[in-house]
């Protein structure tokens, strides 16, 4: 017999590819498979692209009117027409706080009995109660209220309704770059693209993995000539084929479903996303091969990749506003640098420093997990 | 009857020692909870508190020192460079560096000596939109409080309306007060869901369903034995979640536990109901936990949790009305945030039954028509 180099290279990609496509039919034949492939990408595209909006709109609130007078109508109006708000108007502030205990209103303005009196003397005040629970839709009715009060304060004033001397002010000339139209999609849609890759790449692969383990599978295969590395080539790639199949279904959304730009250069992306993806699928691998249960891997594998996906990378919840400890396990997770990678490359375009840096973090980080993966399937042989 | 609740228990009992017996299974289900409630209530602010920029000043007036005064001075902004060109702006941004910056122009002290508007242009970093909008109400709130000591040094009368606000339940608007109840039910949701999910999927697999079929125990008894148990570690992962609420993060209670834990069991049926449904329909673990998955997503995302339900399209919204976490979510912040009795929480709790009912009946009635 002779072994050249080329045909054991030739046998050994065989040996892969038998295992690919064993692994491929398993996937196609069973749906969930299809279900966490295709049809969770799709749900999340839908649910993050429609459902999911920090930005207020249809805000129950109660404008009180004690004071029937034109300044005082006009406040109740501009609530009335804005598109944030849907105004109920009521004429005591008992009868709102009755709504407002009940949650059939998120907030009250009162426009006090004396409203109309003092703003000729200049020293009218507008009340404004909250319902602190949801904060983020408290401070949007308070900026509001203020910013009504103000408006309708100023034209008081330049109709000499009200005493207020000119004088100078500072006023703020804001611009919101990379989103100009301040749309919130434009930050949800990148960061959903992590969340399907790492539920595709961890989530599937550890599921998958952790079964042969339990049905004793897995040992099987080992008494075959198939080697290590080769099985674990043959388990991953099928996921990675998936993954991808779900990142183009992402980026298509993106593009043509929700108008969200994609400044940088396309291959690049998806050259990342790959890199991303392959951490991904180590990580899963580490913890089903380190578990070998389902239920356990599968837990496991929701708390240490989906959550922190989701919480800990920047994606919806701002990094620099947490608490030190928080930011330190932060560096620790992978998502982190792909949510930065991917937010610079659909929003601002190819910032070499940005992408040659997070670049080479997920790089390193695919290296040592493969590699701490690889041991931990090969140590249980023993 | 005596001897039906016997055999019930002695399902349950089962059931808890194949959880238990693990060690690993069981410090993940008894700490997961109280982790990731720790964990989520420090990382999970849409607060914003840490806010780099940097400075163009061309004007390098008195009246420019006091402005940049009042953002260094609130603890919110951190100036990380002062710049001399426009054009050094944009690398700061775009690497990140700085959220914000600021210019302000040559003439700004004349123009508000003279009693014009001078503008101070800012320009943030849109890649995380919320946050930037956060940053730049901040700036807002640093330049009106400069308007404010501007006219009082030069004796300019106040604007002619102020604006009081006061919130109620929660009066520093955090997050954490928000989001850390919340989680008492979205968290148990999603364990106990996959637990009832995974319990009978995992017989199934194992063969060992078909045995407890053979044995004199009814379907309903079989279903039972599964309910109780998830709802048993349901209601201790609640309990770990509240502790971390109230011990650690220090949110006061503001309402009563028998009530609580009416809404929450009331809750946890649902969940449990919704679990042995799909588990029901599932062949194998990996179905259960895929089906369970495919279920736990979007309940999670339509509950009101991150996102208020009122800015969703108005489909979903009904969506909404099955969801048995978007009641619990509203349960807990009435009990906990409001103090609520029983009475006022009769529009959470009926459909959270209804729920139950539904899904309990269903996953009963598929139990018995598979067994034929």
């Amino acid at each position: 017999m002779i072994d050249h180099p080329s045909s054991r290279l030739a046998a050994k990609a065989r040996r892969v590819a038998a295992l690919i496509r064993k692994e491929l039919r398993q996937v196609v034949r069973d749906p969930s498979s299809v279900a966490i492939g295709v049809v969770l990408p799709l749900m999340l595209i839908l649910l993050f692209g429609y459902a999911l909006s920090l930005d207020v709109k249809n805000v129950p609130i109660a404008v009180v009117l004690e004071d029937p007078s034109f300044q005082a109508r006009e406040i109740a109006a501009s609530f009335q027409l804005s598109s944030y708000f849907e105004t109920r108007v009521t004429r005591s502030i008992a009868e709102a706080q009755e709504l407002m205990l009940s949650n059939t209103v998120e907030g009250i303005v009162r426009v006090p009995a004396d409203f109309a009196r003092r703003s000729a003397q200049g020293d009218a005040t507008v009340q404004v109660l909250v319902n602190g629970i949801d904060g983020n839709t408290a401070r949007i009715v308070e900026a509001y209220a203020e910013a009504a009060v103000a408006q309708s304060g100023a034209r008081l004033a330049a109709e000499g309704q009200a005493d207020s001397s000119a004088g100078g002010q500072a006023v703020v000339v804001s611009q919101l770059w990379f989103n100009s139209a301040n749309d919130s999609r434009y930050f949800l849609v990148p960061g959903l693209i992590v969340l399907v890759i790492t539920l595709i790449g961890a989530f599937m692969t550890s599921m998958v993995v952790a079964r042969e383990w339990e049905r004793g599978t897995f040992e099987a295969l080992f008494v075959t000539p198939v080697r290590t590395d080769e099985i674990l080539l043959g388990k991953t790639v099928p996921y990675i084929l998936l993954g991808m199949v779900g990142l183009l279904l992402c980026l298509g959304a993106a593009k043509f479903l929700f108008d969200v730009p994609i400044r940088g250069s396309v291959p690049i992306l998806l050259t990342l996303s790959m890199l991303y993806l392959s951490v991904s699928v180590a990580m899963g691998l580490l913890i089903s091969s380190s578990l070998k249960s389902q239920f356990l891997s599968s837990q496991v594998t929701l708390v240490v990749t989906f959550m922190p996906a989701l919480m800990l990378s920047g994606f919806i919840y701002d990094l620099r506003s947490v608490p030190l400890t928080i930011q330190l396990i932060s560096y620790l997770v992978p998502a982190r640098y792909f949510v930065s990678l991917l937010q610079t490359l659909f929003l601002v375009g190819d910032v070499w420093s940005v992408i040659w840096l997070n670049a080479a973090i997920l790089a390193g980080a695919a290296i040592v997990l493969l590699t701490l993966a690889r041991r931990a399937t090969r140590k249980s042989l023993g | 009857m005596l001897a039906y609740l016997r055999r019930i228990f002695a399902l349950i009992r089962k059931e808890v020692l194949a959880v238990f017996q693990d060690a690993r299974t069981r410090n993940m289900l008894l700490l997961q909870p109280v982790l990731q409630c720790l964990l989520f209530g420090y990382a999970a602010t849409l607060d914003v508190n840490n806010v780099p920029y940097a400075v163009l000043d061309r004007d390098l007036s008195t009246a420019s020192s006091a402005l940049l005064a009042k953002l260094d001075g609130s603890g919110v902004f951190h100036r990380i460079a002062n710049l001399t060109r426009a054009d050094q702006m944009k690398p700061l941004i775009d690497t990140q560096e700085v959220l914000i910056a600021i210019q302000i122009d040559p003439d700004f002290q004349r123009q508000l000596s003279a009693g014009q508007q001078a503008p101070v242009q800012v320009i943030a970093d849109g890649r995380n939109s919320n946050t930037a909008d956060a940053a730049l109400g901040y700036v807002s709130s640093a330049v009106e409080s400069f308007n404010a000591d501007w006219r009082s040094d030069h004796g300019l009368p106040q604007p002619p309306i102020q604006v009081v606000t006061r919130a109620w339940y929660s009066p520093n608007l955090e997050t954490r007060w928000n989001l850390v109840p919340a989680l008492v039910g979205t968290l148990t949701l999603m364990s106990t869901l996959m637990l009832s999910a995974l319990s009978v999927a995992r017989e199934r697999e194992e063969g060992t369903f078909d045995q407890l079929l053979v044995t004199p125990f009814r379907p309903v008894e079989i279903m039972a034995g599964k309910a109780i148990p998830a709802m048993m570690i349901g209601t201790v992962q609640a309990t770990g979640a509240l502790l971390v609420a109230q011990l650690w993060f220090r949110i006061p209670f503001a309402g009563s536990y028998p009530t609580l834990y009416v809404g929450l069991i009331l809750f946890l049926l649902a969940a449990v109901g919704i679990g042995l449904f799909v588990s029901s329909i599932a062949a194998t673990m990996q179905q259960a936990m895929l089906y369970a998955f495919v279920t736990i997503m979007p309940f999670t995302l339509l509950s009101g949790l991150a996102t208020p339900i009122s800015s969703m399209p108005q489909v979903l919204q009904y969506f909404t009305l099955i969801n048995p976490l978007r009641y619990a979510i509203d349960l807990v912040h009435r009990v906990y945030l409001q103090g609520a009795g029983i009475d006022q929480l009769v529009p959470d709790l009926w459909p959270m039954a209804i729920i139950a009912a539904v899904t309990l009946t269903g996953a009963a009635w598929m139990f018995s028509n598979r067994i034929e």
